[in-house]
Parts: structure tokens; C-alpha cells; sequence
């Protein structure tokens, strides 16, 4: 690592590796920025908006601007958490979440991120969509009232399994999820638990059946420590 | 397979063929399947999906992204009314109305003997000779209840769209002032001539010298462009003509491409003999249809006469030729990027940038990407030099530029000025009646009052991409502004959450002040919401959307607050209007069963 390759986020230097994004270079520091649609293991999509951030005064996405020497790079403001818990709110009301009867509540980057941003209500008047729920694989229940189209499950699967088992249709308001077969049903495709795709959604749309709150709520995953606070919890484990 | 799906199979094949089995074109396919069959069904899809080896899920995906594409049939005869506000201010809606009575369908249901379907549509760039209506994807203009009425009756009796009366697609070019370009002749291959004349290097030097910027909204100098095109590494480079022209009120490339299509192509072949591209490509909006024929038998026209095709002008290697993209309805493919992807068969969400086109457009290859009108100019500064061209317009906007002028004015149409003309001076001499407004460049754009009716079009006062809407002082801006919300809405493509749903929000609250129960609360979220779109969106669209209704809510304030009730709040749900449906059921309607407002 270079001395000079350093920028600074809220005052903080940041040293980072050449070709690595903000996002991932104040992660791998221990800092955390807000994100839903990042992946360590992806390419970056930029579509949540979570991650905006202000460099050298001039709003853009952390995860697909590359680290730069010398960048300042302001995230942890009053400015940018409000339109985050703006984005936070419209997604909330884009879907469908009854989060005390969802098996991913704990676990869910969006219930976690909400908290931690200090959402407190979904403010806007919600679109209640009529999504289906597709209970046709033996292993896997889909819900897509709780997705939020990251496009996880889609790059996961066409990158990684080789399967594009998921594709983002629809236009807008109207965009969708569809699953790649001729009757639209997870059970007609060669889907299976242990894929990529399986494991990387951050909400609780795609959930492993016959699991049910196993661990229970109270002691999951965000409900031990705010999300903000595991990036430098992990960062301090792996040093 | 059903002897249906056979039959369906043979006729895809078909169209398979015209289109080499390349899924790269699936939105050109998928529009000749839509042309054939008046949809495109579950079943073609899975046909499709297997002999193209895409997945049926990536079919889906772009189907249901266009407009003009469906999965449901449309009736015999699809009738698409032009929703712009100018359409509006023409008396579309009450057009609309007559003829969904007179073919007894209502909006977006297809009438039960399959006949007629009739919807809305976006901006179709008629708005000087509104309002307009698309017919099986042909354009209609100068729409009155008598000519509704001649439609109704060859609809009724089944004449095909193809033996209605000329005169309804007559398309005229209404330009009221030709400068520069629209007032020159062209000997076509000239301007190739003489860049060929001054060699590659010498050409672009020229194109740098005469500061040329692009005409498509951005300002990007035109010269650094196709010089990062050229020196950025790659195997193939292509050109691509940005004939979307998707922004309301805007209409210009619709006339250069029909009447100036010489300019065109050639300030094409100009920019591949620079780039060192073989292939041009012209994405051109879907609404545009009509032009697609005459445009190709003019492309013929200059193979003929070697000015497109292999060794241009006897020039060794200089080979380079043009194919025709048709867009399948969509504002957002305007934007270089997803342009780019909707021209490799991909539904139009515009990519992360950078990588800019220059070093990774079609194809991951080197693209110039250039709206009509700058590969226009192009050919100007092939004959004359970058310093003839440099000496018209302003210091930052060189040459003239095109404004397409409708609404409230006595001469809409076509209007050429140098850069650095008042908005005034158009205002005069269009004959605008008692203006209060102008919305420059679109729905995205920005609206000037009175007082600003001095300032200029350029890049460093007021830039446009050419749309100029006037409005008249009895005219409702809040109208105006929500009808760009509801076009926003319409026209998001769903990639990035701020324009999405914020869009659709935002849609939702003008709806509500329209409806009486907006409250200053309203206000206050409209303004808070466009900051976050502004500042979060990925692209232009998102970034602009909020735009128009800031700019009214601050300089036409009193047609927001008419409309307010008189007090801090009002809730978004409305009970009386819930219990509407229980009203109906149990066949009640007396004082009871209605919740009384202000009670
Ligand atoms: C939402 C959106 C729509 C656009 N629509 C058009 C269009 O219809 N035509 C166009 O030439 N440019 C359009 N642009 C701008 C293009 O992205 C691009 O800048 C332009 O085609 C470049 O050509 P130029 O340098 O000759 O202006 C649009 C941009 C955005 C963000
Ligand atoms: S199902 Fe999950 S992973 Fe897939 S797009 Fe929706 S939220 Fe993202
Ligand atoms: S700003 Fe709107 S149009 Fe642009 S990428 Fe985001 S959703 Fe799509
Ligand atoms: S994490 Fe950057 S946009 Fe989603």
C-alpha cells in the first residue's frame, strides 16, 4: 500500500488499494457507509442509492466511484443520512414488509440500515403492490412482497451459478423480478439451495424453507449490534 | 407443440431470419413480432428465448420495459393519443373522450370484439401540429372531433391503416426561420469531399477549432469526443446518431430527419471517416416509425451513389455503412448510455459511467454517440473550417442552434437562430400571446417567467436541447408541472430506488393537490423529495424529474395555493372514498353510510 494513497472520509484518512471503490476501500478500513445493492463478491450496480455520499462536493455513489488520492469524501452528515432515510422510507412503501411476521427480521440489511438511520416511520402513503408469493420449489420460498431490486439474486445467479435464474422486468414502478422459466414458477428451474443466488439476498425475499426462527428474535444478527457498528467489528477480527 | 405454436413457430422463423438470429437485435424483433401479431405472447417468448439461446426470463425483461411492446393483445387498430401538456392545451383529452364513446372502449381496455384499443402515450414530438395520435404505430396529426370521427368510421369498417386518406399522416416541417443550416442547400457527399480533401487529422482539428457542443442537452464539445473515440483502444468503432428525441416539446430531429436526412448520414460518415468506425447505427425513436422507409430507401440512394458502402470516395479503406434501430417506446433510451443497451437488445437503463461510450459503448467498443442535429453541424465545419463556424453564435456556444417552439404562439414550429438569441426575440417572432412562461428544453428543462424573458439561449445562460413551450398568462402552471410528474412516473426505469419510487411519489402528491387535499405540508415534501432525487439518482431523468415543479412552486406559487386546503395537514387516506365500495355492495347511499368531512 502506497503512503499516498489516502483519502480522507469525515475527516478520517482512508488509505486504499489502486481500483478499489470508496465503498469497499472505507469497509476494508473499518468504516462504515451505508449500502444495500454492494456485494464484495460483485461487480458494483449502483441502484440502491444507499451509499451516496458527497466527494469533493459533488454527490455520487460510494460503491462506483473510485477511490482517488486526495478525495474528500463527506458521508456521515445530517444531510446525507436524511435523504437516506428518505431512500430507506421509499423503499419501505415501494413493497410489501410486515417485519414481525418475516423470517429474516434480525437478519435483513434494510430493517437493520432503518434502524440505524433512525427511521422511525415509512412517511409516505404506501403502494401496497400485489406481488405473488411462489411456494413451487421444494427448498426455496420466494416472496417478492419484501424485495427491494437490488439485483443480487439476478448477478449471483447468472455470475456465479451460471443460471440467470432471475431476471429485473418491468419498466419503473412496475419493475418485478421474474423468474427464468416458461410458466414464471422457481419450481421449473434448475434452482437449488446451496446457489450463490440463494444466500445474498439482504432482505427476505428469497428464504430457505422448513427454517423457521430457529434463532429467535431478540438474538439475530442486527439485533445484537447496529449493522453500522459490524463493519469495524469485522475489520478488528480479521486484523 | 400445438399446430398453433407450429404455425407461430414458422412465422417467428421468419422474422428470425430478417434479423440473423442475432439477440442482439431482440428489440427489433420483438417489435416486428408486436407489428405481427398485435402482442407478444407467453408462447412466442418461449420460442424466442429457445432459438435466440437467451434466457426466457431476459425476453420478458425487455418486452415488458417498452411501452409499445405488450404481452396482452391490443386491439385490431391501437390508438395511442400524444400526452403532452401543448397536446393537452390543443384539446386532446376531449378528442379522446369522443372517440372512446363513439368506439364504445374506455382507456387502455381493448373493446370486446378485439376492434380498437385506445390509451395515452408520452410526447410523440408533434406538438406544433397537435394534437397527435399514433395509429398502429403510425402518426396522426391536427386532430379534431371531425377527423376523430373519419377514423371511428375506417375503423368501424375495417380499412387497413395503410389505405386511410394522405392527408391524415401528412407531417409537415413548419420552419418559420432557417439560418446556417436549415437556409443552405447541400450537394450530399460535399462536405465528405472536402474533410477527405484535408485528411483525418486535419478534419478534426477543424471540429476542435470550431468548438462545436453537442446538440443533445449535455454540451459536450463535440471534437474531444470523437478524439477520445479514436485514440481509445479497441477492435471495431462504431457511430450512433441519438434520434430518440423523447423530450416533450421537442421536435427538431424529427424535421432534419425527414427533410436534411443527407446532413444527417453524412455528418455520420464524417464522424466514422475521424473514429475509424465501419458501422453507424441511428437509434430512431419508435414514435417516428413513418420515417423508417423513406430513410432506408434514402440510405440506398447513397450506396448508389457510393457515399456509404466500402472505399467512400475511392478512399482505401474507408468503408462504412448505416442500419436503422427503431426504438419501441421509451423517454430513457434517449440517454447515451442505455441507448446503447437498448440497441443491443436490452431493456434501457442507463450503465454506471464511467466507462464513458468513447471507450465502452456498443458492443464494449469505442462509440461516438451524437444527437441528429450536432452531426448536422458537422458537415458545415467540412466545408467551411472551424473558424468560419467559430465566428457565429456566443464564446461558449459557437454556430446556431434549433428550437422547436409550441404552445401558446401563432407560428409553432421550427425556428434557427445563432446562439445568444433572447428568449424574447423567439417569443416575438412566433407570436406568443400574452406569455407567462417558457419551459426551456423539455419537462427536464428549466421554466423562465417575464423577467427572464431577456436572457439568451446558450450553454452559460440558458441551454436547451431545443424545446421552448410557451404559455399564456391564463394558463395553469400547476397543471403543466403535474402533467411532467405523471411523464416522469411513466418513464423512470425503475434501476435506481431515488427516481423510482420518488417519481412515483411525487406523481401521487400532485394528484392529491389537484384533488383538493393538499395542504402547505404538501408543498414542503415536494421540495424535500426533488433534493433527494436530484442529488441521488443515477441519471439525468431521476436528477431533472423534480425540476419543473420546483421551478413552479417558486415562480407561479398562486396556482399551487388556490388549490390548498386551508389547513397544515390533511391525511393521505380518505375514508369516505374507502367506504365507496361498501356503499356499492350493500346498494346504500344515505347520510349514514358517508363520513362527513369538516364535520
Ligand atoms: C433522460 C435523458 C434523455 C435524453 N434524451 C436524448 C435524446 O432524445 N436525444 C439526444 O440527442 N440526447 C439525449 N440525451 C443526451 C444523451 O445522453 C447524450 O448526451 C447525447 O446524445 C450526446 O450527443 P451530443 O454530444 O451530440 O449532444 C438524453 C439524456 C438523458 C439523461
Ligand atoms: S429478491 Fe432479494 S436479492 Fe433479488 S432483487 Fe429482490 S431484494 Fe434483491
Ligand atoms: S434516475 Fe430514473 S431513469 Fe435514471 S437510472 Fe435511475 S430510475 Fe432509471
Ligand atoms: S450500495 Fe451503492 S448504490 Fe447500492
Amino acid at each position: 500500500m502506497n503512503e499516498y494513497d489516502k483519502f480522507s472520509l469525515d475527516g478520517r484518512p482512508i488509505y486504499f488499494e489502486r481500483g478499489q471503490s470508496i465503498l469497499e476501500a472505507a469497509l476494508a478500513a473499518g468504516v462504515y457507509i451505508p449500502n444495500l445493492c454492494h456485494h464484495p463478491e460483485f461487480k458494483p450496480h449502483g441502484s440502491c442509492k444507499l451509499c451516496t455520499v458527497k466527494v469533493n462536493g459533488r454527490f455520487g455513489s460510494a460503491c462506483t466511484i473510485k477511490a482517488m488520492p486526495g478525495q474528500e469524501v463527506a458521508s456521515d452528515t445530517p444531510e446525507l443520512n436524511g435523504n437516506r432515510r428518505v431512500l430507506l422510507q421509499m423503499l419501505f412503501v415501494e413493497g410489501n414488509h410486515f417485519c414481525p411476521g418475516c423470517e429474516k427480521s434480525g437478519n435483513c440489511k434494510l430493517q437493520a440500515l432503518a434502524y440505524d438511520i433512525e427511521m422511525l416511520t415509512p412517511h409516505y402513503r404506501h403502494f401496497y403492490p400485489v406481488r405473488e408469493i411462489d411456494a413451487t420449489h421444494p427448498d426455496v420460498l420466494l416472496d417478492f412482497n419484501r424485495c427491494i431490486m437490488c439485483e443480487l439474486c439476478v448477478r449471483a445467479s447468472r455470475d456465479v451459478d451460471g443460471k440467470s435464474v432471475f431476471a429485473l422486468a418491468g419498466r419503473g414502478t412496475a419493475s418485478h423480478v421474474v423468474v427464468n422459466s416458461p410458466s414464471g414458477k422457481l419450481g421449473d428451474t434448475d434452482f437449488a439451495l446451496t446457489d450463490k443466488a440463494a444466500s445474498v439476498c439482504p432482505v427476505g425475499a428469497i428464504l430457505s424453507k422448513r427454517v423457521g426462527f430457529a434463532v429467535p428474535i431478540g438474538e439475530r444478527q442486527y439485533d445484537v449490534d447496529p449493522i453500522s457498528a459490524q463493519a469495524s467489528a469485522r475489520q478488528a477480527e480479521e486484523a | 407443440m400445438t399446430t398453433t405454436q407450429t404455425g407461430l413457430g414458422t412465422y417467428l422463423e421468419r422474422i428470425l431470419k430478417r434479423h440473423g438470429r442475432d439477440s442482439g437485435r431482440l428489440v427489433q424483433i420483438l417489435r416486428d413480432v408486436q407489428a405481427e401479431f398485435g402482442r407478444v405472447s407467453a408462447e412466442a417468448m418461449a420460442i424466442l428465448a429457445e432459438r435466440l439461446s437467451l434466457p426466457i426470463g431476459d425476453v420478458e425483461s425487455t418486452r415488458d420495459f417498452y411501452s409499445f411492446l405488450t404481452s396482452e393483445p391490443t386491439g385490431t387498430y391501437r390508438i395511442l393519443f400524444s400526452d403532452n401538456i401543448t397536446d393537452r392545451m390543443l384539446g386532446n383529452q376531449a378528442i379522446f373522450d369522443h372517440m372512446a364513446r363513439r368506439l364504445g372502449v374506455s382507456r387502455g381496455v381493448v373493446s370486446a370484439d378485439g376492434l380498437a384499443s385506445l390509451d395515452y402515450t408520452s410526447c410523440t414530438g408533434m406538438c406544433d401540429q397537435g394534437p397527435a395520435i399514433l395509429v398502429n404505430g403510425m402518426a396522426i396529426t391536427s386532430m379534431t372531433l371531425r377527423r376523430a370521427d373519419q377514423i371511428c368510421e375506417l375503423v368501424r369498417s375495417r380499412v387497413p391503416v395503410a389505405e386511410w386518406p394522405n392527408e391524415f399522416f401528412r407531417v409537415d416541417h413548419n420552419i418559420r426561420r432557417a439560418d446556417m443550416l436549415l437556409g443552405t442547400d447541400f450537394t450530399p457527399g460535399s462536405a465528405l469531399r472536402a474533410a477527405v480533401a484535408m485528411g483525418r487529422e486535419a478534419y478534426l482539428a477543424e471540429v476542435k477549432r470550431s468548438n462545436i457542443r453537442g446538440r443533445g442537452g449535455a454540451g459536450f464539445t463535440t471534437g474531444v469526443k470523437w478524439e477520445a473515440a479514436r485514440n481509445a483502444r479497441g477492435d471495431a468503432r462504431y457511430v450512433v446518431c441519438n434520434a430518440d428525441e423523447g423530450e416533450p416539446g421537442t421536435f427538431k430531429d424529427r424535421v432534419l430527419m425527414q427533410f436534411y436526412p443527407e446532413r444527417v448520414f453524412e455528418g455520420m460518415a464524417l464522424a466514422a471517416y475521424v473514429v475509424g468506425a465501419k458501422l453507424g447505427l441511428v437509434y430512431l425513436r419508435g414514435e417516428y416509425l413513418y420515417l423508417k422507409a423513406p430513410l432506408e430507401e434514402k440510405l440506398s440512394e447513397l450506396r448508389a451513389a457510393r457515399l456509404l458502402g466500402d472505399s467512400i470516395l475511392g478512399v482505401d479503406g474507408f468503408d462504412f455503412d448505416i442500419e436503422i434501430h427503431m426504438g419501441a417506446g421509451a423517454y430513457i433510451c434517449g440517454e447515451e448510455t442505455a441507448l446503447i443497451e437498448s440497441l443491443e437488445g436490452k431493456p434501457g437503463r442507463p450503465r454506471i459511467r464511467p466507462p464513458f461510450p468513447v471507450s465502452f459503448g456498443y458492443r464494449g467498443q469505442p462509440t461516438v454517440v451524437n444527437n441528429v442535429e450536432t452531426l448536422c453541424k458537422a458537415t458545415e465545419i467540412a466545408l467551411h473550417g472551424g473558424a468560419w463556424y467559430e465566428g457565429f453564435g456566443t464564446k461558449q456556444s459557437t454556430g446556431t442552434k434549433i428550437l422547436s417552439v409550441s404552445g401558446d404562439v401563432e407560428r409553432p414550429g421550427i425556428y434557427e437562430y445563432p446562439f445568444g438569441v433572447r428568449i424574447s426575440q423567439v417569443l416575438d417572432d412566433a407570436g406568443a400571446k400574452n406569455p407567462k412562461a417558457v419551459q426551456i428544453s423539455g419537462a427536464a428543462g428549466q421554466c423562465l417567467t417575464t423577467r427572464e424573458f431577456g436572457r439568451r439561449i446558450a450553454f452559460e445562460d440558458v441551454p436547451t436541447a431545443g424545446a421552448f413551450m410557451v404559455f399564456a398568462d391564463h394558463r395553469d402552471m400547476f397543471e403543466v408541472a403535474r402533467n411532467f410528474a405523471h411523464f416522469f412516473q411513466h418513464e423512470s426505469c425503475g434501476f435506481c430506488t431515488p427516481c423510482r419510487v420518488g417519481t412515483r411519489i411525487q406523481a401521487g402528491i400532485m394528484d392529491k393537490i389537484a384533488a383538493g387535499h393538499g395542504t402547505q405540508y404538501e408543498m414542503n415534501e415536494l421540495q424535500h423529495l426533488r433534493e433527494v432525487m436530484r442529488t441521488a439518482s443515477h441519471c439525468g431523468l431521476g436528477q431533472t424529474a423534480g425540476g419543473a415543479i420546483a421551478d413552479t412552486i417558486a415562480k407561479f406559487r398562486e396556482d399551487y395555493e388556490k388549490r390548498l386546503a386551508r389547513k397544515d395537514f390533511e391525511p393521505a387516506f380518505d375514508l369516505d372514498a374507502a367506504l365507496a365500495r361498501a356503499r356499492e355492495i350493500t346498494g346504500r347511499d344515505d347520510a349514514d353510510s358517508r363520513m362527513l368531512s369538516d364535520a
